[in-house]
């Protein structure tokens, strides 16, 4: 039996910002974002693409060349870049695409847009200075084990020193992906 | 060169792998390699890079500045932490404007960045400051009864214009200091490719599938171990090793060993104070070959 065919997701002139590329030509890491003449190498080294049907990294460059703001920040792919950095070594127009993708990353998260287990890791360190909240027994534990104290940071001058950085609000509040 | 160190930590060692801080630190005390602890470090800021670029500078900063203040460098188990470092330094000393912007945050607590010191990974101390020939003389008990594989992850090679370590296509370090305890490192096909935790959490899927395809072409090898230097990749393949052979039926039985368990083996030091008994996947088969291979 054939199956169903999907209707086809049509980009539609009203979706594209054509200021978007421009906002990301002044943010660090995106900078280069214009060079990329879509030679596909980023995806074709990507370990990741080779295992999702979704996540194509030249795609979503592509994407944030055409101003598809929206499109790009909602998406659930963004998320899913290991951050290897085979493609912004192996990138032949230098456009450092990891950091391209981490730029967009930030700016969903500060429309309130991120996974779970980043803003998990987020208040861990906020509370306690460590991406996981490590528990006291694994602390205790490291005497039996030969091993000096745990270094406690201090989660109190952290704070302090992130109150004028954009991230309490963003992992406090936020929502998941779509 | 230096051969005193602050030791940083970083979050998912202490938590999860302490087989590698343990192995770690008996490893660099027999090879001469001070450790001074330092109280007040934090997260060195890179899980905070895909939500805020700017929190994860300034958290980064905040280490080396407070390292710093002890005029000592720092030395990581994770190259995750290391990357970030030296990315952090070169970025924050050569732009000023972004480095006083950082210091107005550091500021608050009386901090401030000068990029007066360096952060290594571990690796990279071996073999800048001990020196593979120093590693040879010590060995006491060659492994050459064993052929393994190594695993040396992403962070510690690219992006290659921070790393400055190694060559990213072709890396050579990770091998060499494994030759130098006597044993066979074995090619493979895919070694720079990542071992998949970072998706983790995002899609298991994919991390796995990421880790399955690197010990089946271990496996093809005929490697008796993979050693790594990540704890990140370590918590990757001998945690879920298990979950992967259930999951798609497969027999893998790889032990996944940090490097410095097996320098350590080759330096004379007694299993028992490596750690080996927190490895999840048995790590017997090669215990027993090493004491049968030195009778």
């Amino acid at each position: 039996m054939a199956e169903t065919e999907k209707p086809k997701d049509i980009i539609k002139a009203s979706e594209i910002d054509p200021k978007f590329k421009y906002e990301l030509l002044k943010m660090p890491g995106s900078e280069k974002i214009l060079r990329c003449f879509q030679c596909g190498t980023c995806t074709s080294d990507c370990p990741v693409a080779r295992f999702s049907d979704t996540y194509r990294p030249r795609t979503i460059i592509r994407m944030a060349q055409l101003g598809l703001r929206d499109r790009v920040l909602n998406s659930e792919t963004l998320w899913l870049c290991a951050a290897c950095f085979t493609c912004t070594d192996r990138c032949p127009q230098d456009v450092e695409v990891a950091s391209v993708i981490r730029v967009l990353r930030n700016l969903a998260a500060e429309k309130g847009i991120v996974p779970a287990v980043f803003k998990e890791q987020a208040n861990a360190i906020l509370n306690s200075g460590y991406a996981y909240n490590i528990p006291e027994l694994k602390i205790k534990k490291r005497e039996t084990q030969g091993l000096p104290p745990l270094p406690r940071g201090n989660p109190e001058s952290l704070r302090k020193t992130l109150k004028r950085i954009k991230l309490f609000d963003i992992v406090q509040k936020g929502s998941s992906p779509t | 060169m230096s051969n005193k160190y602050l030791i940083f930590l970083g979050c998912a060692i202490p938590y999860r792998v302490s087989s590698y801080e343990i192995s770690a630190r008996k490893v660099l005390d027999r090879l001469g390699i001070e450790l001074v602890e330092m109280p007040e470090f934090n997260c060195c800021g890179l899980p905070l890079d895909p939500v805020s670029h700017d929190a994860m500078l300034v958290l980064a900063a905040r280490n080396l500045a407070l390292a710093e203040q002890q005029g000592l460098p720092i030395l990581t188990l994770c190259p995750g932490c290391a990357g970030t470092f030296k990315k952090v330094n070169m970025l924050l000393k050569k732009d000023k404007a972004l480095r006083d912007m950082i210091n107005n945050h550091l500021k608050e607590t009386r901090l401030e960045f000068n990029g007066t010191v360096d952060a290594k990974h571990l690796l990279q101390v071996l073999k800048e400051d001990v020196g593979v020939e120093k590693i040879k003389t010590a060995v006491v008990k060659p492994l050459t009864m064993l052929k393994v594989a190594e695993h040396v992850g992403c962070h510690l090679l690219r992006p290659k214009e921070y790393s400055g370590f190694d060559d990213p296509e072709d890396p050579q370090v990770l091998k060499m200091l494994i030759e130098a305890t006597g044993a066979t490192c074995l090619d493979y096909i895919g070694e720079t490719e990542c071992c998949g935790a970072p998706s983790v959490g995002v899609s298991d899927k994919v991390a796995l599938q990421l880790a399955r395809e690197k010990l089946s072409h271990v496996k093809k090898v005929a490697a008796q171990a993979l050693v790594t230097i990540c704890g990140f990749c370590h918590i990757m393949f001998d945690t879920n090793e298990l979950r992967i052979e259930r999951m798609f039926n497969e027999t893998y039985g790889i032990p996944i060993l940090h490097y410095t368990q097996l320098l350590g083996l080759a330096l004379g030091i007694p299993a028992e104070e490596l750690a080996f008994n927190e490895l999840r996947v048995d790590p017997s088969k090669i215990l027993k070959a090493v004491d049968e291979g030195t009778e």
